[in-house]
Parts: C-alpha cells; structure tokens; sequence
C-alpha cells in the first residue's frame, strides 16, 4: 500500500509534449510509472515517442480517462492555461490531479479549488507549485526524483520540493511508503492533514514526517488535527526560523504577516500537540532514526 | 506587492470606488501646488507601506498651500517603523460623519475569500477582532459566485450598517470587488470607510495586495512598483529574475528551493551562534535550473553585497546535477575573476553528487572548501564569516 498513488495508477500527462512535460514524462517513465497518455487539444490523434514508449495524445482529459482507464492526472500547463486545465481534469472526474505548475494566480486556484467543492471533491488535488508524488517502487507522479531511496515504512509529507528531497535522502536507509509535496501556494488542494489521515489509514506507513513553512496556519491546523486523530508517530520540522517579517521567501504563500505564521509559533504548536519537531533537517531525521528503530 | 494608499485609491477610482480628490508629491512645493489646485483645507498623508502613520504624525491637517508646503516638508523623509516616506498625498479633508471598516481578503485556511465590515471603523481592526468581536461581520465569498449587489446586501446586513446608508455602501461594496478580481487582489482594504454628513459613501484609505503571479495578465502592475522603497541589492537581483531577499547577516547564503534554502538561514543562524553570532546576509533561491549563468548571477549579487564574509552554496541535486551545479560554480567564479574575494564553502548532494564534487576538486579553486553535510558545511561558512570580520 501506499497513498494516493500505487503501483496500479494509470497516469496521463497535461502538457505532455510541452518542454517541462517532456522532460518529466521520462523521467516518471523511467521510474516505472504508468504512464498512458497526454493530453493537448492541437495534437489530439498523434503519438509521442519517449525512448521507445509511445504513448498516444488525446484531445482532452474525458478522452483519454475513456481510452486508456486513466485515473491519474500530472499538470504541466503554463500559468495562464492552468486554471482551464485543472477546471477539464475536475470535470473529468479523474481522481487525483497532481498540479506541478508554479505560478499560478491565487484568483485562479481559488477557482479551482471552488469548483472541485461544488462538484463533492471527487478529484483529489495535489499542490499547485508542488513536486507531486511518489510511492518509491510504485509510481512517481511529478518531478520528485525517483533514485533517491526505495519503499519503506516512512510517509513524508511536505510545503516544499527539496526540503522533501533531503528529507528522502537524509532516511533513505529507512525508504518511504509515499512522500506527498503538497506546495508552498497560499491555497492547494490537499493539505498536511488530508495526507496525515491518509498515511494514519495506510498499513503500510508505520510513522509520519511532516514539513512546514513560515506563511498561513495549516501547520497549526495540523497540529491540532494530529492530537485529535492520529496515533502513528509524527516527527516534524519547520523551515524559516530566521525569515523577516513581510517578505516573500520564494514560494507565494511563504510570508510572515505581523505576528501570524512564524516558524515559531508552527514549531510552538506542534510540539504542544506531541509532536517532535528538529531544529534542522538532520535532527529531524535523527528523531525519525529513533522512532523508526523503536519500532523495529 | 503591496501598493501605497495613493495607488490604491487610483485603482478605486478607475473602478468607480468614491475617493476623495487628491495629488501625489515629491516635494515640499510639488505638495503646495497641488493644495493651491485643490483649493480648499488639505490633508498631508505620508505615504508608507505600513500602519500607524496617524500616531507617528505622517498625517497632518493644513488649512492653506504655504502650510501645505510646510507640512510636506516635515513629512517628507520621515522614518515611520523603517520606512522612509519620499511622497505624501495631498487630499481634500472631508466632513465625517461616521467611520467604517471594510476589506475584501483571501482566506487561507478556507481556501476561498471572506468580506470582513464593521461600523466600528477608523482603530486598527486587530483591536476591533479581538475586543469586540461580535462587531465585526465575516462573510465567505464563493470565487465562482462573486459579489453581487444581493450579496453586498447580505454583508451589509451581516455588519449592521445604518439603514439610511445600507444601499449605498452595498453599491460600493460591489464596486470594491470589482477592484479585487479585476487587479487579481489578494488583500482590498478600505479604513476608514466614510458617511459623510450627507450621506455619501467615500473610501477614505485604501490598502490593496496585489497578486504578483498574475502579472501576466496585467501588464500595467508593472509601473506600480516602486523602485525608490526597494533594497538596491534586491532590485538588481529581480533584473536578473532571482529569488533574493537582503538580510542583515554576514553570510551569503544560495541554495535551490525556497524551503531548502528557508532551512539553511536557519541552520546558518544557529551555526552563528557559535561564531561571534554572525547570521545569514540574504535569502536567495536559484530554483531548478541553475545553469552556470544563474550561478554566476547570484553569485555576483551576494559577492557586491559589502556585509558579506563568507557565502555558503548548499544545493541538493534533484532534478538538476551536481556536476553541472559543480560546473556553474566553476564557471561563475572564473566570469567573476578578481571581483571574487571571499570564501565559498559548498555543499553538495543528491543526483550526481560524486562528479559534482571532482569537477570541484580538479577545478581546486582557492576560495571553495567542499563539505560533506549540510550541517558542517553552514558551521565552516559561519567561522569563516566570524574570522573575516
């Protein structure tokens, strides 16, 4: 088992034969991903060679779900095409839409986001400006690297891209069940505690890595959520102890606003929910190291 | 990007927001022409990207243009919380009757908009929250719905407002979410919101965010920035299409990822605490790419900044290699020649790791010291920053 991807997704690309499209689908097909299609309006009907796979185009999302049992979405589209693309995947039906697009207006994911409550969230989203996911050895929906580390018992789930890398490279002795970034924007679809629920009801997740940022309250919701409901074991690490007041620290939502959404209160809210929380990177791993050898 | 009142209240006016008459100035005679223009008593509002400018006296009353002139002149260079005022409006004063509170803003948590309005305007709104809480009405607002004039009606009821004003501020209230989608806002602030003694609407200050990532689809935001207020070490790194904000530490800090490089401030800082407290002097992301062209970029900016002693490179290869992030090193410091004069400590992992680090090594630059962990590596840059003070 693992969450929200598995070795039986059936995985279509938005943007497919765009350049960042291109490149990441061979990546995921090199990782072993199941990759059926693309999608692209202007080159529905033709076929793309990618190393030897060669997967077909299809006009749109409905499409390719009908030819191919898709269930599996990864977005590549521009900013200013994504809006639309995830408004098709959504109506689509498709289950799980993974947005790696960075930079996409806020007015516009809130739309997205409306339109996937209205229509009773039958697509999960994943991010916007978000790496995606991996269940190593299974599947790699997005641009995590897959030659990182293998399956394991550790669920990751994280606001940002190479902070998870770390992270993966820091217990890759241990491996990861699936490691979820679910993007540094002030509004993304799934959040710390949609994954923290999921990884509670994944048998094969024995505890929980979570990362924060500075900007927002969803750690602290998160916080609040775990005391409440789950019983793994969370380790946690917040970034942007040092960031000043007002500024943007490259993700959109990364910003400490007067006194809400410092590390500090994250990391203050955290610990009073139980969790552990490292002061960097490797402490955090060092507390997950323990954790997992209890365990045995 | 947060905008000053005047250029809130220019982009209320070109939505059909009531704002009072008013002219922007530079200077102490620029501020007494404009009031001569206006004709009449003037109000002198600093202009500053930050609250309080009232209690801090950025905000003064003149009755005529040579008292105009004189109060501009007080305002003008002013430091209000660290900000510097280089403009003040020149607005009519107008009669108040009543003062309220209004904003359109995103709600985080709800991942959707909320209308926040109170009758209790003009104090800070924290204090109305947080002591009066039941005085403050918040109504979510569907993104796909929007507002309109039934649904400004239902705000307006929701926060009490008098009868006698309740069609008017509703119009205003739809005209102010015109602001807030058609500019891509993120924040539309209005405090005060004014009832003047007959019974007008007028937004007295205005605060809006705008949404930097939809910039595409307003080419006029551009001219909204104000290059004047920015740090001129972060104005030249935005010309060069980096992710850098200036710190006041003393170790330059690149890495690829907003959070990892989030991560290594603070693991710098506390690396600092053990050398003569020295801290990180910026925040900068190269992102995935970095190609040795945007190495050298970002090394250029971090190098010219004169508080820098040391520059910590911590990048984890992920979808970029080490060996060309190695290569961008290389390159950068060999484009950068003499201008590079102070220690580069690296640290490398993840995809490609191992030729990243011989290109390194056989490249045997004298100013780069290669270390293995992310930990290590922020405690060399920090002693070398402490021993180069």
């Amino acid at each position: 088992m693992a969450i929200f991807l598995n070795e039986n997704s059936k995985v279509i690309v938005q943007g497919m034969t765009g350049s960042e499209g291109t490149k990441h689908t061979k990546r995921m097909l090199k990782a072993g991903t199941n990759i059926v299609g693309g999608v692209n309006p202007r080159k529905a009907g033709q076929k793309v060679d990618f190393d030897g796979n060669v997967l077909p185009v299809f006009a749109t999302v409905s499409e390719a779900m009908e030819a191919t049992g898709a269930d599996v979405t990864v977005i590549f589209v521009p900013p200013k095409f994504a809006k639309a693309a995830v408004f098709e995947a959504i109506d689509a039906g498709i289950g799980l839409a993974v947005v790696i697009t960075e930079g996409i207006p806020v007015h516009d994911s809130a739309a997205f986001w409306a339109h996937a409550v209205a229509g009773g969230n039958k697509t999960r989203i994943v991010g916007p400006n978000c790496p995606g996911v991996i269940s190593p050895g299974k599947s790699n929906a997005g641009i995590i690297p897959a030659d990182i580390t293998g399956p394991g018992k550790i669920g990751l789930v994280s606001k940002s891209g190479t902070l998870t890398y770390q992270m993966m490279y820091e217990l890759r002795d241990f491996g990861f069940s699936s490691c979820v970034g679910i993007g540094g924007d002030p509004v993304i679809g799934t959040t710390h505690i949609d994954a923290l629920q999921a990884f509670q009801d994944d048998p094969e997740t024995a505890a929980v890595v979570m990362i924060g940022e500075i900007g927002g309250d969803a750690e602290e919701r998160a916080a609040e959520y775990i005391k409440a409901n789950i019983t793994k074991p969370v380790v946690g690490y917040v970034a942007g102890f040092t960031a000043p007041e007002g500024k943007t620290m490259g993700h959109a939502g990364a910003i400490v606003s007067g006194s809400s959404g410092t590390a500090a209160a994250k990391k203050e809210a955290l610990e009073a929910a139980g969790v552990k929380v490292g002061k960097t990177p490797s402490e955090t791993a060092a507390l997950m190291r323990e954790i997992m050898k209890s365990l045995g | 990007m947060d905008l000053y009142e005047y250029q809130a209240k220019e982009l209320f006016a070109a939505h059909g927001v009531p704002v009072l008459p008013g002219t922007v100035a530079t200077t102490p005679e620029e501020a007494r022409a404009a009031a001569e223009k206006l004709g009449q008593t003037v109000v002198v509002k600093a202009q500053v990207k930050t609250g309080g400018r009232g209690k801090a006296g950025g905000v003064k009353l003149a009755e005529n243009p040579d008292e105009t002139r004189a109060k501009a002149e007080a305002i003008l260079g002013m430091d209000i919380k660290g900000h510097t005022v280089h403009r003040v409006l020149v607005t009519t004063a107008s009669d108040i009757a009543e003062e309220y509170y209004f904003s359109f803003l995103l709600d985080r948590a709800n991942r959707t908009f909320l209308a926040m309005a109170s009758v209790e305007g003009g104090m800070e709104i924290e204090e109305v929250a947080a002591t009066k809480p039941e005085a403050l009405a918040k109504v979510p607002i569907d993104p796909l719905a929007g507002v309109d004039l039934a649904k400004a009606k239902e705000i307006v009821a929701a926060a009490k407002f008098p009868a006698e004003v309740a069609e008017a501020v509703a119009e205003v209230i739809v005209k102010l979410w015109d602001v807030f989608v058609g500019e891509d806002a993120t924040l539309v602030e209005v405090n005060p919101l004014v009832r003047d003694p007959e019974n007008k609407i007028v937004a007295l200050d205005g605060k809006v965010t705008l949404d930097d990532n939809a910039r595409f689809r307003h080419p006029g935001h551009a001219d909204l920035v104000d290059e004047r207020a920015e740090d001129p070490l972060e104005a030249r790194a935005k010309a060069k299409d980096l992710n850098y904000v200036k710190l006041d530490g003393q170790v330059g800090i690149i890495g690829n990822g907003a959070g990892l490089v989030m991560s290594t401030l603070d693991v710098v800082a506390y690396a600092g605490e053990k050398h003569g407290g020295v801290k990180p002097a910026n925040f900068l992301d190269i992102g995935g790419g970095a190609s040795a062209e945007v190495m050298a970029n970002g090394l250029e900016i971090i190098l010219s900044d004169p508080d820098v002693r040391s520059v910590f490179v911590n990048v984890f290869g992920g979808i970029t290699a080490c060996d060309a992030v190695a290569n961008g090193i290389v390159q950068a410091l060999g484009i950068l020649g003499g201008e590079a004069t102070k220690p580069l400590v690296v640290r490398l992992d993840g995809n490609n790791v191992e030729e990243g680090r011989r290109i390194l090594a056989e490249a045997n630059h004298p100013l780069v010291t290669v270390v293995d962990t992310m930990d290590n590596a922020a405690d060399k840059a920090a002693e070398l920053a402490a021993a180069g003070v």
